[in-house]
């Protein structure tokens, strides 16, 4: 893609379409299609197939370099990470317990005056680390759209409705299990500015923290079944299929709560933890517990 | 030891962050002015040189003494616990800001160094990398890795420090000047 098409499409992004129907403009000769894209997806999720197959290791993360997501070209680094062995700081985590979040702070149903438009859901999972132990009394933060795809954010000005009842934001801390759990809408998909009729899966954002300030992380939480998957340019930095599966969350009908809400469970797995345990003498601890 | 497994993949903070990231005093580790406090300040850049309007940092640290601190109460701060983790996004013109200590030797003869946590609009997945004070410069020969690095990469890990005690350090995303960024797996 010519430089002057990614620097247009970098400050378009910014910008969304003002007055409604924008997006319905008729085809025009500088913006690319969704064919476009979805060819050049495709040709890099085929290749990684042939490599795997080829013996290649699986890529359990997205690409930084992803061409398609047009925002990376210019975002990502050229050159290898380098290795490094986590040292001192980076072996501890900072610390965050309730005196920064308030257990209300879980349900975004609440924090208005009236009830929120949309589907209400509960979604509920465990943080673990990859030796499949509980990361408990630490601190989650989510964000959203709107039921109407809509962001609260003042660069979002895609033409649906913002909610008056409902602003996407929501935080808790990890229980002595991991387990967290939101009450929430559940989110629409929206449109983007990366190439003409660019929309986003339904997606919920989650930042994360471990025991180790290596395992920090942020992410994006889907629901099951989206059929935005295979043409979003962002779900797709991550080449292999089982590890794009591990962002999709499930149906699970014993969180669902009769006459009240739908849940969907989702767990998420950290890296690490990289101390040892004679060093590990905080391990476990759950924060403050009041 | 259970079997491992597999990391859940990261994803780009996206452009929307800031009405949920964000809060008061996000990052100010210390309020601005009290003794001992200084300002850590750059510009993230990308490859084509320009800055970068939708990135946040994380800055985690020792406090001034190389201590490891575990106090909750980062996001709601008292104004005198220093809990070491501190959230600042940039502004339109690509600048963070944040206030905080010269973080001390976590060991005697350690190279001090803030670790940073790195999110971007355009950015796939976090970047951590590591701000060294500029100082000691024993330290920073013996420090393993900085040893490990070309003297020219070496660089961009050492923040600059400013006539009125502060320190700069800026990002490159991309390019020449591309800051070393660390993969810890």
């Amino acid at each position: 893609m010519p430089k002057d098409v990614t620097a247009e499409l970098e400050s378009e992004e910014l910008v969304p379409p003002a007055e409604p129907k924008a997006a319905h403009a008729p085809l025009d000769a500088a913006a690319e299609s969704q064919a476009d894209l979805s060819a050049e997806i495709n040709a890099l999720g085929e290749a990684y197939r042939r490599a795997l197959k080829d013996g290649a290791q699986p890529e359990t993360q997205p690409r930084l370099d992803y061409p398609p997501y047009r925002s990376s070209i210019l975002r990502h680094p050229t050159k290898s990470l380098q290795h490094a062995d986590p040292e001192t700081i980076e072996l501890y985590s900072p610390a965050f317990g309730h005196q920064d979040v308030h257990a209300l702070e879980s349900d975004l149903t609440i924090q208005h005056n009236g009830e929120p438009q949309g589907e209400r859901i509960i979604v509920a999972g465990r943080v673990l680390d990859g030796d499949g132990r509980p990361v408990a009394g630490q601190l989650v933060e989510i964000w959203q759209a709107n039921a109407s795809g809509r962001y609260i954010h003042k660069r979002d000005q895609h033409p649906a409705p913002i909610d008056p009842n409902f602003t996407g934001i929501g935080r808790c801390i990890t229980g002595p299990d991991g387990s967290y759990r939101f009450t929430t809408i559940k989110p629409g998909a929206y449109p983007w500015k990366n190439h003409l009729n660019a929309w986003r899966p339904a997606h919920i954002h989650f930042s994360l923290f471990g025991t180790e300030f290596t395992q920090r992380i942020i992410t994006q939480m889907y629901f099951p079944g989206d059929q935005l998957f295979p043409l979003d340019p962002i779900y797709q930095t991550i080449v292999d299929q089982d590890a794009r599966d591990r962002l999709v969350a499930t149906y699970d009908h014993s969180l669902t709560e009769p006459e009240w809400a739908l849940g969907y469970n989702w767990d998420i797995v950290l890296t690490g933890p990289k101390r040892t345990w004679t060093e590990n003498e905080a391990y476990g601890d759950a924060g403050d517990e009041e | 030891m259970s079997t491992k497994l597999v990391p859940t993949p990261g994803q780009t903070v996206g452009p929307f962050y800031g009405y949920a990231l964000p809060f008061e005093k996000d990052n100010e580790l210390l309020a601005p002015g009290s003794p001992g406090s200084i300002r850590l300040q750059g510009t993230v850049y990308d490859g084509a040189g320009h800055t970068i309007p939708d990135a946040i940092l994380e800055i985690w640290q020792p406090d001034a003494k190389g201590n490891i601190v575990q106090r909750t109460g980062s996001l709601v701060r008292d104004g005198y616990t220093f809990t070491g983790w501190g959230r600042g996004a940039v502004g339109n013109s690509g600048v963070f800001t944040f206030t905080t200590v010269n973080p001390g030797p976590t060991k005697p003869g350690a190279a001090p160094f803030i670790s940073v946590a790195l999110f971007a609009r355009g950015l796939t997945n976090r970047l951590f990398t590591r701000i060294y004070l500029p100082e000691d410069t024993e330290a920073l020969a013996n420090d393993p890795l900085l040893s490990s690095l070309d003297p020219e990469r070496r660089s961009t890990l050492i923040a600059r420090r400013d006539p009125d005690g502060g320190l700069t350090w800026d990002i490159r995303l991309q390019g020449e000047d591309e800051t070393v960024f660390l993969d810890f797996q």
